[in-house]
Order: structure tokens, then sequence, then C-alpha cells
């Protein structure tokens, strides 16, 4: 039920075609006492955007860590762009640009300077280093900040910038780590293009997200990272197929009723998903009139006050749900950002819904 | 290109840098070539009469302690320039752009040596300072061309050797607050030593703490140099002792640099 790989069909990943671009097998890695990862294999297919999927705290970072030669593994062999990273770190990062989680960039120096940095430790000669810092403030609409120093910049010019200057050196393979985390959708329309782009461009893009909608757009394959293990793998349809059906989202008027409707469809194990905040149960239903009429005639017998009623298509949100047993459930995990910054996040309640 | 024109390359675009940030936020060099000035003035004018003829009898006075004063006041010049670098230090670290460094194939000595070198330079550059003034206001060394060399041949290796030591504890420190603490106490060092009165004149306790402290041999030596004081042992023991604090910190320094990040 839980292993998506041994029913993969895609194509892209067929041994002995290419050589993979990202290589994990058996990965294991702890903090302390802490089984972070514990067994996680991944492959990634040159030219294409591999999303990593998971709720804080799940390990995300720590792949991405490992993978960009900045934390050992524990146990388990790890190839990027055909190097090991053990033994040949330094091959690795000349193949590699990597954008962490949190902005790596120099706040007293202004966008240029910053690029121009990256092009001096890429060794590119003065000309091809100017050239090179003008396009990439070109291309990420920096070019009337580019003489301002980098703490005037917004979250979403930061974070531009990061990625711009881990393209200066024109990687193989780019690691985003939460790329658009706290970005209003603007920012993050922009950077799914840039994204977009560079797979076009014939470059390998592993990123890491908690949006569905991010993975969906962007994700050629997709793999759900939950406690240290991969859940799920492969295309975001695939993992879609896996949730027959769809779901009806129940919203009652108060707690009380709520309550009430959820005590009388646990029995039955008819509840998928409950959000105290929203007062929504979500229960299975495809949406065909007969499911819908079943469903309103048990509303009707149990006297359930239902304020509001919608039928959603299965979505990552549904798979994940049916793979973890939980939804991604990002205010749950991550009050005021467990992650320390506590970073707004304006339309993560809208983000799943815009899947559908 | 060879592996050492790289990473003499890449060393130099880091202490360029590392002097760009530091003329966009001139903090560091405040206190490196600011505090001795203001404690020299201090000394000298506040304190220096008094000490004067408790150090050399009656009828001495402010000169004498000024010239007392300038090669402790040279280490405290360095010991200022190790309370900056740390926070320097956790700036890049906490900033993650040391970890940007981490994941690019540059030479990765670059990243440590690039902080160093141009930390090292501005403690040079405050003791130059701090010369000129003392210079001006009555200095009178005795020593030859050859001995100032000696002299800032020592003060370098000194302040290699410190600068390294503090770069670790930048490494070694969780944010930029502990750096700055962590650091803190080595400013104090020079004053628990030979620096503003001799070792004899301190209670007993303190008096083993100072004669066995590595500033003060360094004090001692530059004293003889530039005064023509005695130096016996002590030019031996601070060559030592800078021999011994660079390998052991440079060494530090590097495993925590290659450590993983936390
Ligand atoms: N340096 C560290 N020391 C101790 N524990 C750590 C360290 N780094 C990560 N962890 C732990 O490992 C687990 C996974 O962390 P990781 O940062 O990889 O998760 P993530 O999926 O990136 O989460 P987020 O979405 O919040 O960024 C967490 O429980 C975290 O507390
Ligand atoms: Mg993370």
């Amino acid at each position: 039920m839980r292993d998506l790989r041994a029913a993969t069909t895609d194509p892209t990943t067929t041994p002995g075609r290419v050589a993979p671009a990202i290589e994990v097998t058996g990965l294991r890695r702890s903090y302390g006492d802490l089984l972070v990862l514990d067994g996680v294999d991944l492959t990634v297919t040159p030219g294409t955007v591999f999303a990593l999927l998971g709720p804080n705290g799940a390990g995300k970072t720590t792949v991405v860590n490992i993978l960009t030669t900045l934390v050992d593994a524990h146990g388990g062999t790890v190839r990027v762009a055909g190097h090991d990273v053990a033994t040949e770190p330094d091959l690795v990062r000349r193949s590699i640009g990597v954008t962490g989680q949190f902005s790596a960039i120099d706040d007293l120096f202004t966008g240029a300077e910053n690029l121009r940095l990256m092009a001096d430790l890429h060794h590119l000669d003065r000309l091809e280093g100017s050239r090179r810092v003008s396009e990439l403030l070109e291309r990420f609409d920096l070019v009337d900040a580019a003489d301002r120093p980098a703490t005037t910049y917004s979250g979403g010019m930061r974070r531009r910038l990061d990625l711009a200057m881990t393209l200066v050196g024109d990687p193989q393979v780019i690691f985003l780590d939460e790329p658009t985390t706290g970005l209003d959708p603007r920012s993050r329309r922009t950077m799914w293009e840039a994204v977009t782009e560079l797979v076009d461009d014939g470059t390998t893009v592993f990123l890491t997200t908690q949006y569905l909608e991010e993975a969906d757009r962007l994700a050629d394959r997709v793999a759900v990272l939950d406690r240290g293990t991969i859940v799920a793998d492969g295309t975001v349809d695939e993992l879609k197929r896996r949730v027959p059906g769809g779901h009806v989202r129940l919203q009652f008027p108060s707690t009380v009723q709520l309550d009430t409707a959820a005590a009388t469809w646990r029995d039955d194990g008819r509840v998928v998903g409950r959000d105290d905040r929203s007062l929504t149960l979500q229960v299975p239903g495809d949406g065909s009139p007969d499911s819908l009429r079943a469903l309103l005639d048990r509303i009707d017998r149990d006297r359930l006050d239902v304020e509001h009623l919608s039928v959603h298509r299965p979505d990552l949100d549904d798979v994940f749900l049916a793979l973890t047993g939980r939804g991604t459930d990002h205010d749950a995990a991550d009050p005021e950002g467990a992650t320390g910054t506590g970073r707004a996040d304006p339309d993560h309640a809208t983000a799943p819904e815009a899947v559908r | 290109m060879t592996t050492t024109t790289f990473a003499l390359r890449d060393t130099s675009t880091m202490l360029r840098r590392e002097f760009r940030r530091t003329l966009r936020y001139p903090v560091g060099p405040s206190v490196t070539v600011g505090l001795p000035i203001v404690f020299l003035l201090l000394f000298v004018y506040v304190l220096g009469d008094t000490l004067g003829a408790g150090l050399a009898g009656p009828g001495a006075g402010r000169d004498d302690y000024l010239d007392y004063l300038v090669p402790g006041m040279l280490v405290l010049t360095i010991a200022s320039a190790t309370s900056v670098t740390p926070v320097t230090v956790a700036i890049d670290r906490t900033a993650g752009i040391m970890d940007r460094f981490r994941t690019m194939a540059i030479a990765r000595s670059s990243v440590l040596a690039g902080h160093v070198l141009a930390n090292v330079a501005q403690a040079m550059v405050g003791m130059a300072v701090l010369v000129g003034i003392a210079l001006l206001l009555g200095f009178s060394p005795t020593a030859t061309p050859v001995e100032w060399l000696v002299t800032a041949g020592l003060l370098a290796l000194a302040t290699f050797a410190l600068i390294w030591f503090a770069v670790a504890l930048g490494l070694v420190a969780d944010s930029v607050e502990t750096a700055s603490n962590l650091a803190m106490p080595l400013v104090l060092l020079p004053f628990l030593g030979s620096g503003f009165v001799p070792t004899e004149s301190l209670p007993t306790g303190l008096r083993w703490f100072a004669e066995y402290q590595p500033f003060t041999p360094i004090i001692e030596t530059v004293r003889g140099l530039l005064l023509g004081t005695a130096i016996g042992w002590q030019g031996v023991v601070a060559v030592a002792w800078c021999l011994v604090i660079t390998v052991a910190s440079w060494r530090w320094a590097r495993h925590l640099f290659h450590r993983d990040p936390t």
C-alpha cells in the first residue's frame, strides 16, 4: 500500500539509458539519538524537476544538506552528477548550485556585488563576470536594485538574488530548499518561471516544498518524505491515482456540531480529516450524484447541521493524508514557524485549493 | 591553473570581500584602533604621573610611564582585534553565506584565510597608528631599525596566532552574541599581565597567572626590543607560545569549519 515505486512505469527512470543526476540509496542520518533519515532511496533523471515533499521536520533540509556535501551521511550511498558525495565532494561541488532554506547572501554587499563575488569565486574573468552579472540581474528583475545594499531588499528580492547567485556558475544540478516559502504569489510565480526556464535549458532541479501546488506545477516526479522515509514516489498523476475518488468537505456552524458529526461518523471510519479552526470534516466521496445523495440522506438522518458542503477531486493533499494518516497540516506542525523565523505564509491556506 | 593558484586567487577574493565589508561596517577597526588609543590617553594623562613615579622612583613621571605602557598597548591592540574577529566569523556562519561557500568548488582554506588575513592586517594598522600617536606624545624608544623589524615580526606572529584562536571561537559559537561574549575576556588579558604594571607588584595569585600567561612574555620581549630592557628567555617563550597557539587554533578552526552545520 505504501510503496509506489513497484507500480511506477515512468519511462524516464528506465535504467541503462541515462545516468541519473542524483542517485540515493539507503541514506541514513541521525542527530544524536534522533534518527532523522531512515533509509531514503531516490533517483532523479537529468533535466527534470524532482520535488521532495514533506511537513516540517520531515528531514527535507537534512537530505539537501547531505546531497550538497554540507553534512555527512551515516549510511547509504549518495551520488550527485555522477560523483560520490563522500569520496569526491569537490567534483560534486563543481556540478551543483545550492539555494538553501534561508538566504545566504552578504547583507553588507549590494545585489551586484554579491553576484560579482560569486563570479570571482567561479574564476570567471572580468568581462565574462560582468556579462553574467548583468544578465542575471536582468533575468531576476533586480536591475533597479542592483546597487542597493541587500539589507534593503524585500523577502522576495532576497530570494531572487539568492537564486541568481546560485546560477552564476551555470550548475548542472540545482538544489532549492523551500524556494517559495514566505513569498507572495507574484514572487512565487517568478521563482516558478525561473525553475521552468532552467529545466528547459537542461538543468536538473531538486526542490523541497511543503506546497502541494508547487510540486504539482513544477515537478516531473514527487517523493513524499515522512518521518525519515519515503512513503511515496512517482509522478504527480501516479500519486493522485493512489487515492480513489475524492472527498467531500463539510463545514459546521460550531465546534459542538463538528464534534457531534465527528462522533457519529468516526464509528464507521468515514472521517478522513478534521480541521477545528475552519470547523470542517472531510469524508470520502467521489462527487458522483449517487454518492452525494447518499451523503445528504445520511446528514438528514443523523440530523447534522451542515452549513456548507464542497466536493474535492483528489489532490496531493489527499495523497498525503492517505499515505501518512495526517494532512500536511502546516499550521499544527509550524506554530509561528518551527523554523524559527516566523515567516509569513500568505497563501498557504489557498494553495491546496488552487490545485483543484 | 594549479591548486595553489586557485587557492591564492580565492583567498584574495575573500580578502577583498573582508576589506569591503570592513569599510561598509567599520565597527571592527574602531574597536581595534580606537580602544588602545583611548586607554593610552587615559593611562598616560590620568594615572601616568603617579604610576611613573611609582615605577621609576621620585622624579620620574608621565613620560617614563608612557614608555612603559606602549608595549602593553600594542598587545592590547591585538587583543581588541581578537575580540572583533569572532563576531565577524559568527555573522558569516549564521547568515548562511559560509554554508554557501562550503557548497562551492572553491579552495576551502580561503574562507578562513580571508578572515584571518583581513583581521591581522587590521590589527597591524591599529598598532602602526598607536605607535604614531605614542611618538607624538613623547614615546622615546631606543630600538634600532633591526629591532623595530623584529618587533613588527613578533607582533605579526602573535596577531596571527591569536586571530586564528579568535576564528575558532567564532566558529564554535552558536550565535553572534555568544561569539561576542566568548571573545570579551581576551581584552582583559593584557591588564592581567605586565602591560600596565610590573608583575612583581601584583598580589601572589594574580602574579603567578600574569607570569605564565602568553601575553606577558610577548609584552616583555617587545619592551626589551623597543626600550632595551632585559629580555632573557622571554623572547623564546613568546615565540613558542605563538607557534603553539597558531597550530592548535588552526587545527581547531579547521575541524570546526568542516563539521556539519548546526
Ligand atoms: N543540526 C541538527 N542538530 C540536531 N537535530 C537536527 C539538526 N538538524 C536537523 N535536526 C532535526 O532533524 C529533523 C529534520 O530536520 P530538517 O531540518 O531536515 O527538516 P525539514 O523537513 O527541512 O523541516 P522544515 O520544513 O521545518 O524545514 C528535525 O527533527 C530536526 O529537529
Ligand atoms: Mg528545512
